[in-house]
């Protein structure tokens, strides 16, 4: 049992009339993964995710979770999916308390136990303050952790987020971020965000979807091995033609930039070190050194931007 | 499960001003309907007693009452179901309903049980009012009961129509209206009929939810116009399920 991921998704593909938002996406996702969902709008991530927590059916493709089919045996799959939707599916006349307790007896939590899951989840929500006041009255932010609180109430073996930042303020962005980093121990996390640092923080896999295809799926860890530094930035006070500087060892190739600035690339062996021992004796009076790193940013805009091979494909 | 969603169903309904205001303008309404009819019985009264086997109180009050309360809730029905199924979708709380482990049979049964409860206490308030006779008078008590009964179904088979209605759209007027219309249009689907062929006409008038009502404010239980009014029940209950399963399937 412990082998079989916790979601399994294969060749998923949903239509909406002509329009194919999700083309034959496929993944696994295992106990204590978080999985970051990123894409530009539009690319087919919350239909994946609707699809995923079976509030919308698929038009070809199979998911199951935790080893239940979930088109098959939909009751018994979805016990183990919290699901928190883009807009938090709050009731706005209910008071916080009455609302957590209506979604443990929902999710079929014993009577004896509705009383502890609802304190635990709002615990660890921070909703304590405020579980006497109608939902409606409160900000977008309590709204969005009562969506969050909802989502993990019955403990579920699987967390489906679909932009669970939007609307926090920046510590809770933080608490919520530790939040999942917590959850992501035990259970198997799936969070969509527009946020690029938020997956880096909290994700140990990133999949990029783009018009309704997994372009890109790593690991956080194996994406800063693979994407790693390939250049530096150096800023010499004195600076050495270009030519002086190729000779260092390692250097393959600089370019001069503006305002002294000159990008060293290099391919195999880091050349910093030699860089920084020529600068010494040679007195370039070398006063900046930084590796440029290969963002999720520029891979996540390299994929996206090129749209216009995807998009034959697509079509 | 089902119960669950009822009760919620049920409370929300009372957390809004909606379901006390409704309670309040049709009993209103009612009572004073109520109290014409007795006016009009007193008035009467005089020359019933002179007859042998006269109509009484269940026959002059209680049974015009239970037929006006009939057009009140038809009015009234589609304001109180129009919200049930298109809000939650409106404001993306089905995906709470979606997204847990229950069926849409669940979901469709326990929304329709809450508002069938919301009517059930409007009946048994209305109840109340012919009920209140028996301090002064004696009540055909046997007449009264199959005439709620009566009236139980009809406003029954009004929330179905009610709650698939509200499945298929997103505005919760647009699911007024329509339910509106429908009921309506099965009220009276028997008028056009009675100046045409009696045989195309009989056929329209087994349509009419009001020729299965008469009958049973006249207290004659008939096994026929209960069935039609489960049958329309289970219809439109069935036409819900399948409706959110389709929502399911094609956006």
């Amino acid at each position: 049992m412990s082998n079989t991921p916790l979601v399994q998704v294969e060749h998923l593909t949903r239509y909406y009339s002509q329009t194919r938002a999700v083309n034959d996406v496929s993944f696994n996702l295992a106990r204590g993964e978080v999985l970051g969902f990123l894409g530009p709008n539009g690319a087919g991530k919350s239909t994946s995710m609707q699809i995923i927590t079976g509030n919308l059916a698929p038009s070809a493709g199979q998911i199951s979770i935790d080893g239940v089919d979930l088109l098959d045996q939909p009751k018994q799959a979805k016990q183990a999916i919290g699901y928190l939707p883009e807009q938090p599916p709050v009731y706005r006349e209910l008071t916080v308390d009455e609302y957590l307790q209506y979604c443990a007896r929902l999710n079929r939590i014993p009577r004896s136990r509705i009383g502890a899951a609802v304190a635990t989840a709002k615990d660890r929500c921070g909703l304590g303050d405020v579980a006497r006041r109608l939902i409606g009255n409160l900000s977008k932010g309590y709204q969005q952790r009562a969506g969050i609180a909802q989502a993990i109430i019955h403990n579920p073996a699987v967390v489906i987020l679909d932009e669970p930042t939007v609307g926090l303020d920046p510590i809770q962005i933080l608490e919520i971020r530790a939040l999942i980093s917590e959850l992501g121990k035990e259970h198997g996390i799936i969070l969509s965000t527009h946020i690029l640092p938020e997956v880096q923080a909290t994700c140990n896999r990133v999949q990029i979807i783009h018009h309704g295809r997994l372009v890109f799926s790593d690991s956080t860890s194996g994406m800063a091995h693979r994407h790693a530094t390939t250049s530096l930035i150096a800023v010499f006070n004195n600076a050495p033609d270009v030519d002086s500087l190729s000779q260092v060892n390692g250097v393959e190739r600089v370019e001069p930039l503006e305002d002294g600035h000159m990008r060293i690339h290099y391919s195999d062996t880091d050349p910093a070190e030699a860089l920084v021992e020529q600068a010494a004796t040679q007195q370039w009076r070398l006063c900046e050194l930084t590796p440029e790193r290969r963002t999720l940013e520029q891979i996540f805009i390299e994929l996206t931007c090129s749209e216009a091979p995807l998009h034959e494909d697509a079509a | 499960m089902i119960l669950t969603i009822a009760a919620r169903e049920l409370r929300s309904l009372f957390l809004s001003p909606l379901a006390w205001s409704i309670l309040a303008v049709t009993l209103f309404i009612l009572a004073y309907l109520f109290l014409s009819q007795i006016e009009a019985y007193v008035s009467l009264q005089p020359r019933l007693a002179a007859l042998e086997g006269a109509p009484g109180v269940a026959d002059i009050v209680v049974a015009p009452l239970l037929a006006d309360a009939a057009v009140v809730l038809l009015l009234v029905t589609p304001l109180v179901t129009m919200r049930v199924l298109s809000e939650e979708r409106r404001n993306g709380t089905i995906s709470l309903l979606f997204s847990a482990p229950l069926s849409m049979t669940e979901i469709v049964v326990g929304k329709y049980l809450g508002v069938v409860a919301f009517f059930l206490i409007l009946l048994g308030l209305l109840a109340l009012m012919p009920l209140s006779l028996l301090a002064g008078t004696e009540l055909d008590l046997g007449k009264l009961a199959a005439g709620l009964l009566g009236l139980t179904l009809v406003v029954s088979a009004f929330a179905a129509i009610g709650v698939y209605m509200s499945s298929l759209t997103e505005q919760p007027t647009v699911a007024a209206v329509t339910t509106f219309g429908l009921l309506l249009l099965l009220w009276i689907i028997d008028w056009a009929g009675n100046r045409q062929m009696e045989e195309e006409s009989n056929a329209l008038a087994e349509l009419s939810m009001l020729r299965h009502y008469e009958p049973l404010l006249k207290g004659l239980f008939n096994s026929a116009d209960v069935a039609y009014y489960l049958l329309v029940i289970l219809l439109f209950i069935g036409f819900s399920i399948r409706r959110l399963d389709a929502h399911r399937l094609q956006p």
